[in-house]
């Protein structure tokens, strides 16, 4: 190593010397940090999303890398963002990888002091199997002064606004075939 | 805003960057104060107050639009000679009935006609009984034929008939521009300070900048959340609101209205396309029981004559038609009696009720978290408890789905694990980054998300988990020829479905197809628009107001046109209903003969030469409606409304200063005080909203408000709120380590003079108590805080943000334990904002301690079942019995 390579290896010398005074930029960068490069550049793909915290609705790029999403930037191409995102949506990422998401079926039985594990295949069945159950047990064909009232009030649910309009469609849908009027939604709370 | 809407907040600071005056009303000083040129820390529960006295200076002043309101609002409407207001009846207006704490709505009617409301209760007239509505609807009844009558009566018949009187000169002493001026008349200023804790030069300080910023040159914004809602009388907040914005003529206009900033990625969406109790996609109302009700009764009772509600029931039978394909035929009445029919009490609340009292078996709980997440969450916790099944669907393992293992029911020894009997399934969901679909934000506007990855092991999205459900349901069900199971039979349910390479076993259906479907198609395929729907079941669509977000067969809610690409309001930016429109009712940036009101606010406009309207925005009018355009007396729909008719969703083709039709606690806003509050109404003799729903329940106690006794156990006035680093009921927020690490724990705001009045100490610990429960959180003492003069004595508030429980990284008491269940009447929605409490410095007590200190508080202060329910507190006099008999 020569002796100007070696003064030229001083970051403190490279902030003198170039134009970076405040040794924030490329004066300070070792052969480490270098070679680093951004999760973002490295993507397989982006894919264009939404924010899905508060209803101001802004953009989302996210990165995926090796079918895992590696980050996620707010989209500057949005009207309604213009690329930015809040604490919230910065921290997507950590939302949709969190290692503590659950992944498989939880099963409590009644009166049961622990969770047990379940086939989601099963728990489909037996889910439908108490909808209809219930549904038959509770089922209004009229009232006492026989009005119509086509309907069950056996069953109830709760949610919806984090999810998508296409999926509170099928829950409408579904729920009112069945004759079930207590579905109700964030909205109201 | 910029604590919980940040990125929208970059908005009002470009305003600001451009002269615009930005004032900021909050009980709290928080982010958005720090930045506004104005912060007015009213009192948490007052600003009916606050708008009230605006619109009062607006009037007196004569600072009003004229051309507009008289063009474009009800105010030259004249009232029925019978209408009392709260002037004549001490906080009352005419009609309640304090036995079944409602109002009846007729005396509110024009003069000459009944009017059916575009929003809110429309189906208010079939609601009651077939008696009632022969009463009010008298007039219609005077003029309708022998044989019509028996019909009408008993379906409610037509909702809007005759022609409304009215007086353009707004002289009539009964026409709605000089009633609103009588009722508004005690908002003084000075009334106004004393009741909102704020100084009358601060109340004025805001009266001119609002009223010098609006007219024909300039516009005004109002910006909301649930601050304004979250209340017994929220849907009177918006009304008030609503009133001033009309009156400055800032609706329809670019740099006006009043935006509603919704908090959850499509809480809009899931009212257009509801899981709600009480409606169908579109805003059209549920059925409720009838005798003889049918679809064409259905229709009559809600429909308009006039205006785009007129087409009802083209909109209501796509839907049916939609749902239930080629069994939805004019001979089996397109299904409509498969639809089930309401009676009352089927919302939320009575929903935990009914859990409580063992009267409901099974819950699907689907990205929500009421054990902390919602008013009075320990009710919320006992109902799970006692109920057959249980299923919750989300991300994190959130308190909903263990409160059999570690609910403080548990902890205290009121429940015990073995006990309890509700069978739990745990599934886990998809994230937005694992699914396709679209989210309708706070404006409307509808942006599709694209699949990034697969999700993992059994995470599946909701339109899978519900596909799925329906589809296996059908199979158990298929052969069944019990008349129940045809709904269900007869339901078009056959999505397509799709696997990915890395997850063959996963049949996700099509988000594409069900968009495909919600927009509806005719004879010649996709829709473009609601116009193409038709009643005679040649069309199909699931949801009215979305028609036209598949127009071509093209997704539009997934165009991304770089904003930078296009114009200021960016049209190829995702889909906004209806039609794309991005400004509603935005005939009404045009005057009258269809010109701007000025060329720097023009936004849609009559083009004379090319005959027809233009501008920045898809015009919300008929395109080649002339200005001049005038109906016939027999017009009906559309064409009812005139070509300088701006509103034309409403049955008059006004927007409503006065509201006729569709509120229960109402047709004006008048301030009264919280459910709970340790003031008195220094307006009326009447405290709190007559026609708020109450909940008696050993679980559910209120304190003593005001001037009752008991009252000085619970002196102090918390509101809750968000923090700009979590989420809800924290199931989003709570389990991530940046989020958890900026905001680690559960803590309540006081300010200094509290402190010292209950020996707080910054950072120590805080007990808070209600009749409802006890919690404990961190102090923090700040002068963001500020203790405020009312009535003549100092008043203190405490903030709690809301997001805490057991589980998660960052874990806290629920301030959701506080609050209690008594609701809005209008929207059956709960008072968050401004309750009553005490505070002491320390943790809470433990164990069976926890529940006996709360006993403590509630017998120190004389509580029962029935204290905070009363209805009626005023005078109302021999004036009201007038009312009555007016229904």
């Amino acid at each position: 190593m020569g002796v100007r390579t070696w003064i030229e290896g001083w970051p403190a010398y490279r902030q003198m010397t170039t134009n970076d005074p405040l040794g924030r930029g490329t004066a300070v960068k070792s052969d480490g940090s270098r070679a680093l490069a951004p999760r973002t550049v490295s993507a397989d793909r982006v894919v264009k999303s939404v924010c899905p915290f508060c209803a101001v609705g802004c953009g989302q790029n996210i990165y995926v890398g090796d079918e895992r999403v590696t980050q996620i930037e707010g989209d500057p191409d949005s009207p309604v963002s213009r690329g930015r995102l809040c604490p919230k949506g910065s921290a997507s990422t950590q939302l949709v990888t969190s290692p503590s998401r659950v992944q498989t079926v939880r099963y409590r039985r009644p009166g049961g002091s622990e969770w047990e594990d379940l086939e989601l295949g099963t728990a489909m069945d037996m889910i439908a199997d108490r909808v209809i159950e219930t549904r038959r047990r509770t089922w209004q064909d009229t009232d006492e002064n026989g009005v119509v009232l086509r309907r069950t009030l056996g069953f109830a649910s709760l949610g919806g606004a984090t999810l998508d309009n296409e999926e509170n469609y099928l829950m409408k849908k579904l729920y009112t075939a069945l004759g079930a009027v207590e579905i109700e939604n964030q909205a109201r709370i | 805003m910029a604590e919980c809407h940040p990125v929208g907040f970059q908005w009002v600071m470009e305003a600001k960057k451009r002269g615009a005056t930005i004032i900021h009303v909050d009980p709290r000083f928080t982010r958005t104060s720090a930045v506004a040129d104005v912060h007015v820390p009213l009192r948490a529960g007052s600003d009916i107050a606050f708008l009230g006295g605006l619109i009062r200076h607006v009037l007196d002043n004569d600072l009003w639009f004229r051309d507009y309101v008289i063009a474009y609002t009800n105010a030259p409407m004249i009232l029925r000679e019978d209408f009392r207001d709260t002037e004549d009846l001490d906080g009352l207006f005419s009609g309640f009935h304090e036995d079944t704490r409602h109002y009846d709505p007729s005396s509110w009617q024009y003069e000459g006609a009944d009017v059916a409301a575009a929003a809110g209760q429309r189906d208010q007239w079939s609601t009651m009984t077939a008696d009632e509505q022969i009463g009010s609807r008298g007039e219609k009844a005077r003029r309708a034929s022998d044989t019509d009558r028996g019909e009408q009566a008993g379906s409610g018949g037509s909702p809007f008939h005759g022609t409304p009187e009215r007086d353009d000169t707004l002289q009539h002493p009964r026409c709605v521009f000089q009633v609103l001026k009588r009722h508004f008349a005690r908002y003084t200023p000075d009334k106004v300070a004393d009741i909102c804790g704020i100084s009358e030069a601060q109340f004025l300080q805001v009266a001119d900048a609002l009223t010098s910023n609006s007219g024909r040159e300039r516009t005004s914004a109002f910006v909301y959340a649930v601050g304004w809602t979250h209340h017994t009388v929220g849907v009177q907040y918006i009304r008030s609101a609503a009133i001033l914005q009309l009156l400055l003529g800032n609706i329809g206009r670019p740099g006006g209205g009043i935006m509603a900033l919704r908090g959850h990625a499509s809480i809009q969406g899931s009212t257009d396309i509801p899981t709600l109790f009480n409606i169908l996609p579109g805003y059209l109302p549920m059925p409720h029981a009838h005798e003889h009700l049918d679809l064409e009764s259905y229709i009559s009772a809600d429909a308009g004559t006039k205006g785009y509600w007129g087409n009802m029931d083209a909109y209501a039978i796509s839907l049916l038609k939609s749902w239930w394909g080629d069994a939805a035929t004019a001979e089996t009445g397109y299904c409509f009696d498969y639809l089930p029919r309401l009676t009352s009490g089927h919302s939320n609340y009575d929903t935990v009720l009914k859990q409580v009292e063992g009267g409901s078996e099974g819950y699907f709980v689907v990205g929500e978290n009421p054990a902390v997440g919602t008013a009075n969450a320990k009710m919320n916790r006992m109902g799970l408890a006692n109920l057959k099944w249980l299923v919750v669907r989300d991300l994190q393992m959130i308190e909903s789905a263990t409160f059999w293992q570690n609910s403080p029911e548990i902890e205290s020894g009121e429940l015990r694990t073995r006990d309890i009997g509700t069978e739990v399934f745990f599934l886990p969901a998809a994230a937005h980054t694992e699914k396709d679909g679209s989210f309708t934000n706070t404006q409307r506007m509808l942006q599709w998300h694209h699949k990034a990855v697969d999700p993992a092991g059994d995470q599946r999205s909701e339109l899978w988990f519900y596909y799925h459900l329906g589809r296996i349901i059908r199979d158990k069900l298929a052969g069944s020829t019990d008349p129940r199971d045809r709904p269900l039979l007869d339901l078009t349910w056959d999505y397509p479905t799709t696997t990915s390479p890395g997850r063959p076993d996963i049949a996700e259906p099509d988000a594409e197809a069900v968009l495909a479907e919600i927009n509806g198609t005719g004879p010649d395929g996709p829709l473009s628009s609601y116009t193409e729907l038709k009643a005679d079941g040649s069309t199909r669509c699931g949801c009215w107001i979305y028609c036209g977000a598949y127009a071509d067969g093209t997704n539009q809610p997934a165009r991304r046109k770089p904003g930078s690409e296009q114009s200021w309001v960016a049209p190829e930016w995702g889909w906004a209903w209806p039609a794309n429109r991005r400004i509603l009712y935005n005939r009404a940036s045009a005057d009258p003969d269809g010109k701007p009101w000025s060329d720097r606010k023009a936004y849609v406009w009559w083009d004379s030469e090319h005959e027809r309207w233009t501008g920045h925005d898809v015009p919300d009018f008929q395109p080649t409606k002339s200005p001049t355009y005038r109906p016939a007396a027999d017009a009906q729909r559309e064409d009812a409304i005139g070509g300088n008719e701006a509103f034309i969703m409403q049955a008059d083709g006004r927007a409503w200063l006065h509201v006729p039709a569709g509120l229960t606690d109402g047709p004006l806003p008048a301030h009264y005080e919280p459910a709970e509050s340790p003031v008195p109404n220094m307006l009326y003799g009447q405290q709190a909203n007559p026609a708020r729903q109450v909940y008696p329940h050993r679980l559910n106690r209120l304190s003593p408000s005001g001037r009752e006794p008991g009252a000085e156990i619970f002196p102090y006035v918390f509101t809750t709120y968000r923090l700009t680093e979590h989420h809800t009921a924290g199931g989003m927020s709570r389990w991530l380590p940046y989020l958890s690490e900026l905001q680690p724990e559960f803590f309540c705001e006081v300010s200094p003079a509290l402190a010292a009045e209950r020996a707080l100490t910054h950072l120590g610990w805080a007990t808070i108590i209600t009749p409802r429960g006890v919690i404990e959180a961190r102090v923090l003492v700040t002068e963001r805080m500020r203790p405020i003069r009312v009535g003549g004595r100092t008043l203190h508030q405490i903030g709690l943000p809301y997001h805490w429980g057991a589980n998660g990284l960052s874990t806290g008491d629920s301030a959701n334990e506080l609050l209690p269940i008594t609701l809005d009447p209008n929207v059956h929605i709960q008072p968050t904002k401004a309750a009553s409490c005490d505070i002491r410095p320390g943790r809470r007590p433990t164990g069976a301690a926890r529940n006996a200190l709360v006993a403590e508080y509630q017998r120190r202060a004389g509580i029962t079942d029935e204290t905070g329910t009363t209805a009626v507190t005023g005078h109302p006099g021999d004036s009201r019995s007038n009312g009555k008999a007016g229904s």
